[in-house]
């Protein structure tokens, strides 16, 4: 865990002189990928990161978007992929309890979670078992006892995951605007460190992830305390309130290293330091595994003398520990001191930007030698393979999952998980729609157009609950970018992201790269993840259920698209065929017909259609239901295709909408003057899921055996040993 | 009327509870320290979920021995109102002010879902709106929500009428599907499912009414109209 040999040579010209062994540890932590983003900071800047609602503030950890009335909304993204992959249950812990205090240091309170979930092939490998199984209990003992509700999330599997796990986490925070910290410091401020003691867990956390994953070095692996957690948020709420933080932030990956330097540097200050005040668990420990200890639950505080006696107040009424580390200077240096003894002593600006990398890019051969096109043979059983879907570990509900997380918990949670999107009220009358989306099957056989689907498919979710796009996260997440064809993915799923986001006019409020995921066995499929936040100014649609007789509107076209889809892979074993791509005019006007018919109440629910195609999209709205239907698949919108791609291409763009019959002159009338591709396919009726295409019955599954197979696919596969 | 709300370290439904009662019932609720005495002029006491002490050594059982639950203990002798609501309800066992234990689920998991309760005692300070059998839709969210007592115990139970609230079907493996229960008095209600979860229907996916009754229970108890 070291500088490469060039950059040791770059930081002695730059300081001119040997660095000493603690300026070694405290630059190879920030310099590190997961720190300094070397790889990928260059491009990062295409991304659109400006918008009438963003509030743009020096050092801030997350996004913040104006709301209205007052008040904010901060989110941010996380993943904590090579500690949950060695540690499953504490990694993806100690990643809940950092995006949070992200969250918090903004001044604001946490009061969402969302996670992705990834992991091997769960039907037949015992250590991705191992892995799901231990990762979802760790989220949920970690947000549970903090009371932050788990909202929503995603899981997948895939064999590119074998020995890994991908853990996301998306945190949403609400608050005032008048109570953001305003980051800034002036001389003699001091320097707090608030929080658990440092111990020795985590040592090289960063550098660990910013390497393939061959070793299990659990030693770099945080171990997580959320109760002490849950008594910070409070206190520092408590500090806010009381206005006696005039700067924040949380000690993630490098720890104080990073915390320290960044904060130096976002504030244009210097900051002196003795690591002889630092609180920590074991009596012995170095210097320098002082500074680079990645141990949770610790906040790094400016403010002053004064608010100090306060603070150190509310800090005994939580009975959690804070200690002044030291001073604010005006050198712009990084001066740690050990005692009277000067053990580093280096500009921030050295340390916290690291020289940005133009990495070399190229196509990768693999994108040649797949198949594009390719004909299935013809199902004999369209029922069969229906349910042989709907209990496929990607397809099937995710109950067992988040039934295990509060998902209540802070009473605002309008719409629950198991929906488009989750829904959250506010203070101010208004409501916030959630959802993160991802999709590496699509990604790998075609990384632009893949990414873009990730990122309308979560607007999709959001505007099936009623609300516009506001903002999106972005967690990009490859293998090693030292591999040009690796990188060529990145850029190429940048580059689809910033196209869209520019063209829909989506702000990215937050994000997080994440290189390295690889093991011995290959690097991952390109997994970019998006968070889509969205808003809605009035009340959100109440999803209301199904009876016999109302009718189903598509909206969208349905095209020869079935690569990357659950049908090609899942059933088929074929990985290749055309990925789905998202016409951005056709786009725009179903998200706006949508968001129209919803806010004119014509509608009892809308449902986005994805994974799986169309038959597992209305097959979900039978069973969520318990409620049969009649579909005729030669009504559905576009052209003239096979039954089976009309039934599982994933498409994009495409809504299934509910209604009762008498509201369909005005929905017609909606949805003509927005020029969009729909028609009537059918309608809800008995007790089994009926397809049928030229008046032929192609599908005849009953509800309730779907439902049975649905709902406990999931827990049988991961319960058998 | 003046309701305490008991605030541990790592409580975490307190200030969910307090907007429901201030917000939405209108009483006069305020939070009260763990580490401070209970004021004198409460009319009566909430002890909301969360997993305070972090359920280090085992849910409840720490808050259960902290000298705020001395206060408690007083006020329940008076006869007045208290709930314990999920870790609230933990506590009151943990404390001896109950009857009974709550052990893991039998899934051992957490579970948060919403679910069916019967009212099967309506004499209780917060019970006394529900006709008897009353069907209530709320969710639980613990980890150790199974209710448990010694054969003998719950014959007591079933004899003294201290069983208030049983699920309307086996949901995490409780004797006799136990969701609450009361002290001989009737004045103290312990419950693992949330009602402040329930009582406003934005948020409510059925029916927001009969949840809304414990409240009304209360109001009623202290001879307020709402």
């Amino acid at each position: 865990m070291s500088l490469e040999s060039h950059e040791l040579e770059e930081l002695k010209t730059k300081i001119g002189r040997n660095p000493t062994s603690t300026e070694l540890q405290i630059v190879a932590a920030e310099w590190s990928e997961h720190c300094s983003y070397k790889s990928s900071k260059k491009h990062l800047k295409m991304l659109p990161m400006d918008g009438p609602l963003v509030i743009n503030e020096k050092g801030y950890d997350s996004g913040v978007l104006d709301v209205g009335d007052g008040y904010v909304v901060t989110a941010h993204i996380e993943s904590h992929n090579h500690p949950s992959a060695v540690e499953p249950y504490g990694g993806a812990a100690t990643g809940v309890g950092g995006v949070i205090r992200d969250i918090l240091s903004a001044g604001t309170r946490p009061i969402a979670l969302l996670d992705g979930l990834r992991f091997g092939n769960i039907e037949n490998d015992k250590h991705a078992k191992w892995l799901f199984k231990n990762a979802v209990t760790g989220i949920a003992d970690y947000g549970n006892c903090l009371g932050i509700p788990t909202v929503g999330g995603e899981v997948e599997f895939d064999e590119c995951y074998k020995n890994y796990a991908m853990v996301d986490v998306a945190a949403i925070g609400f608050g005032k605007k008048e109570n953001l910290i305003k980051n800034h410091a002036k001389k003699g401020d001091l320097v707090v460190l608030l929080g658990g003691a440092t111990g020795r867990d985590g040592i090289g956390g960063s550098q660990f992830a910013s390497d393939s994953l061959e070793t299990e070095d659990r030693s770099a692996v945080q171990i997580p305390d959320p109760f002490i957690e849950k008594l910070i948020i409070e206190a520092i709420l408590e500090a806010r309130n009381e206005q006696l933080i005039h700067a924040m932030k949380d000690l993630g990956g490098g720890g104080l290293s990073c915390a320290v330097s960044e904060t130096a540097d976002a504030l244009d200050i210097g900051i002196e330091m003795d690591v002889e005040k630092v609180h920590i668990r074991e009596s012995d420990m170095h210097s320098d595994e002082i500074m680079i200890s990645e141990s949770q639950e610790r906040m790094l505080i400016v403010t002053d003398n004064e608010k100090l006696i306060k603070l150190r107040k509310i800090c005994e009424k939580f009975r959690i520990e804070c200690s002044v580390i030291g001073h604010v200077t005006f050198d712009n240096k990084m001066h740690v001191k050990k005692g009277e003894t000067s053990i580093a002593n280096i500009s921030t600006d050295i340390v916290a930007n690291a020289t940005l990398l133009d990495l070399p890019s190229r196509k990768p051969v693999y994108l040649e030698n797949l198949e594009t096109a390719k004909s299935f043979p013809q199902l004999s059983d369209y029922s069969e393979t229906l349910m042989k879907l709907l209990g496929s570990p990607n397809i099937a509900s995710k109950i067992w999952v988040y039934s295990q997380y509060d998902h209540e918990v802070g009473i605002r949670t309008v719409t629950k998980p198991g929906h488009d999107a989750s829904v959250l009220r506010l203070d101010n009358g208004k409501s916030l729609s959630i959802k993160i989306d991802g999709n590496p099957k699509q990604c790998y056989i075609n990384p632009r157009e893949g990414a873009i689907g990730c990122f309308e498919e979560a607007c999709r979710n959001v505007v099936c609950t009623g609300a516009k796009p506001i903002g999106m996260l972005d967690h990009l997440q490859f293998g090693n970018p030292n591999d040009p064809e690796i990188f060529w993915t990145f850029l190429e799923s940048l580059k689809g992201l910033t196209d869209f986001a520019k063209d829909f006019e989506i702000p990215c409020v937050g994000g997080k790269v994440s290189l390295y995921n690889e093991t011995s066995d290959g690097p991952i499929k390109p997994t970019p993840v998006i968070g889509v936040i969205g808003l809605i100014d009035k009340k959100p649609l109440r999803i209301q259920k199904i009876t016999s007789g109302n009718s189903l509107i598509m909206i969208g076209e349905t095209k020869d698209e079935l690569g990357g889809s659950e049908y090609s892979e899942y059933v088929h074993k074929f990985i290749g065929g055309k990925c789905p791509s998202v016409d951005f005019t056709e786009s725009k006007k179903n998200m706006s017909s949508v968001l129209e018919i919803i806010e004119n109440k014509l509608i009892k629910s809308a449902h986005d259609c994805s994974k799986g195609g169309l038959a597992i999209a209305i097959s979900e709205l039978c069973m969520t239901n318990q409620i049969g239907c009649n579909i005729s698949l030669e009504k559905i919108p576009g052209e003239k295709l096979d039954s089976d791609k009309i039934l599982f291409s994933e498409s994009h763009s495409r809504y299934l909408i509910t209604f009762e019959k008498e509201n369909i002159q005005n929905l017609e009338e909606i949805l003509k003057k927005h020029n969009v591709s729909y028609s009537v396919i059918g309608e809800f009726t008995g007790d089994s899921i009926q397809f049928s295409n030229d008046s032929k019955p192609i599908i005849d599954l009953s509800v309730d055996k779907a439902q049975e197979t649905w709902f406990n696919s999931l827990r049988e596969m991961v319960l058998r040993a | 009327m003046n309701v305490g709300v008991v605030v541990f370290p790592g409580s975490n439904c307190d200030r969910d509870m307090y907007h429901v009662l201030s917000d939405v019932f209108n009483l006069n609720a305020q939070y009260c320290w763990h580490d401070k005495p209970l004021p004198e002029n409460l009319d009566a006491v909430v002890l909301p979920g969360g997993f305070s002490y972090g359920d280090r050594l085992r849910a409840g059982v720490i808050a259960a021995n902290s000298p705020i639950i001395q206060d408690v203990k007083k006020i329940a002798e008076k006869g007045l109102p208290i709930l314990g609501v999920c870790n609230g309800f933990q506590i009151l066992v943990e404390s001896g002010l109950l009857p009974g234990v709550l052990l893991k689920n039998d899934s051992l998991n957490f579970m948060c879902e919403w679910t069916n309760l019967i009212v099967e005692n309506n004499k209780t300070p917060f019970t006394n709106q529900f006709e008897l059998n009353q069907k209530i839709p709320i969710p639980i969210a613990n980890g150790e929500g199974r209710y448990y007592v010694d054969d003998d115990t719950l014959k007591t139970l079933e004899e003294k009428n201290q069983i208030v609230f049983k699920y309307d079907k086996v949901v995490n493996g409780s004797l006799n599907q136990i969701a609450g229960v009361c002290n001989e008095d009737g004045n103290v209600v312990g419950m693992m499912p949330h009602p402040e979860r329930a009582v406003e229907s934005e948020i409510n996916p059925q029916d927001n009414e009969p949840s809304s009754l414990i409240f009304e229970s209360l109001l009623k108890k202290a001879g307020i109209e709402n």
